[in-house]
């Protein structure tokens, strides 16, 4: 841990500091990873030997725990690098600037299994791969906003200016996440509506629900542990950039 | 002259007298229509079916295409620059701009839908609901396509970076415009497709001079 000399800095100022963000945040890194293991091995415990076949899906309803849990991510991640955008282009927060980033390719993927395993399921429960339905065709769209964005990331060179860049066209691109929360009440094709959040309680009983639950911590804070992971990788790679260029810089001088 | 009327004229003179380009535009938009018959066959009703789809897709890819010309050449010889120390606020200059680019482009391929009609073999009710939701449509697209113009200005190899971006936001914009045209089997819903795709454009039109102004003021310096 480093001396922390500037006693009235809040610790929001603080972590500005990409060596002080590091340092700070290095600690929760084997924490978070343990309780991610621990969370998966209860959830899959719990989704493969002690919960029940649905009567109607049977088998298949295990696809849930992790359709679920990835869907659920694809949106938190865009939610996440939506705020993350506001910090960049309010507080101009660096850290903000690369949490953005490293959320990216994270959200991506998480978007891409959540199409995947949706269309593993929806072969043998609704006779398809695939239906340009509400909910579907917009988690696509989402899918291509999360490749645009890194499209966007890789075509600057400078990285700073491409954060508040990126973080006005990730904004603007935010309006499709209500569409997809609502798309299956707008569009009632094919998707089954809402079934956990609902006003009246979940539609599920608790056998599903909790192997459910646990799913979706234990994505939720996988999440965590490679998103805090890519923000490291990223400030060491723009660490790496910048003393390349300043050797380079001595190099050409001598 | 208000700084703002004085950018549209500016952009419009400059387009009108080294010509060309809106010509080219449209003549992209004609040749798709053109080229898609070749595609899937020149049955009539197959075609007259199709033929929302398709000026609507010649449309959005004309307008795609176009997109790069709306900051481009104005950041590379420095006029944005200049732009931005203006009295004028840079959402109004953005706003303006986009004002000069749909008279631009937009409107050439308006003009053209009557080509498009014929050869795709359209009724006269189909021609004229085209018209209408190409003309309430477009401004979206435009709109839209400042946000991703802006966002690029700065990349020198940016070209190909703009479309990639904006096309999933336009998304909408190309359901509810082919849905203002076509009367498909059950209740006739173009109405009210219609009605949406003004929604569309009218927020769209309002809201992104602002990003598009944002992003020119912070990718630039």
């Amino acid at each position: 841990m480093s001396i922390d000399t500037t006693p009235r800095q809040s610790w929001w100022t603080r972590i500005a500091h990409p060596g002080q963000f590091t340092a700070w945040t290095t600690p929760w890194l084997k924490p978070l990873a343990v309780v991610t293991v621990l969370l998966f091995a209860l959830g899959l415990w719990f989704a493969f030997f002690n919960s029940p076949e649905d009567y109607q899906l049977g088998d298949t309803v295990r696809i849930m725990y992790v359709h679920v849990p990835t869907a659920w991510l694809s949106q938190f991640i865009y939610a996440a690098m939506a705020v993350s955008a506001v910090g960049t282009l309010v507080w101009r927060h660096p850290m903000a600037d690369v949490s953005m980033k490293a959320a990216a390719p994270l959200g991506a993927t998480f978007t891409a299994l959540a199409l995947f395993t949706g269309s593993l399921w929806g072969r043998p429960t609704w006779g398809t791969f695939w239906e340009w339905d509400g909910r579907m065709t917009s988690t696509l769209v989402l899918l291509l906003i999360y490749l645009g964005i890194i499209a966007l990331w890789r075509a600057f060179e400078d990285q700073l200016r491409a954060a508040r860049v990126v973080a006005i066209f990730t904004l603007v691109g935010a309006v499709n996440i209500p569409i997809i929360k609502f798309s299956v009440d707008w569009w009632a094709t094919l998707h089954q509506p809402a079934s956990v959040f609902r006003p009246d309680g979940p539609r599920m009983p608790g056998s599903i629900l909790t192997p459910l639950f646990v799913m979706l911590f234990a994505f939720t804070f996988l999440f965590f542990t490679l998103h805090l992971m890519g923000m490291h990788t990223e400030i060491k790679r723009r660490r790496l950039i910048n003393l390349e260029r300043r050797a380079a810089e001595r190099g050409g001088a001598a | 002259m208000t700084g703002f009327s004085a950018i549209i004229m500016r952009d419009l003179r400059l387009a009108l007298r080294s010509g060309g380009d809106a010509l080219t535009l449209v003549l992209f938009f004609v040749m798709i229509g053109v080229v898609v018959p070749f595609a899937i066959g020149p049955d009539r009703e197959l075609l007259a079916r199709l033929a929302p789809g398709i000026v609507w897709i010649a449309a959005f890819l004309s307008m795609l295409l176009g997109l790069d010309r709306l900051f481009r050449t104005d950041h590379d010889d420095g006029t944005l620059l200049l732009l931005r120390s203006a009295q004028t606020p840079l959402a109004a200059v953005a706003l303006a701009k986009m004002i000069a680019h749909w008279l631009l482009t937009a409107v050439p391929l308006i003009v053209a839908t009557p080509l498009l009609a014929v050869m795709l073999a359209m009724d006269m009710q189909g021609f004229m609901r085209a018209l209408v939701s190409l003309l309430i449509g477009t401004p979206a697209l435009v709109a839209l396509g400042a946000v991703g113009a802006s966002v690029t200005v700065t990349i020198r190899r940016g070209g190909l970076i703009a479309p990639v971006l904006i096309l999933p936001l336009a998304i909408p914009v190309l359901i509810f415009g082919v849905g203002a045209i076509t009367t498909g089997p059950g209740p006739d819903q173009s109405g009210s497709a219609l009605l949406l795709l003004a929604a569309i454009s009218l927020i769209t039109v309002a809201l992104s001079p602002f990003a598009a102004g944002l992003a020119i003021a912070s990718g630039e310096d």
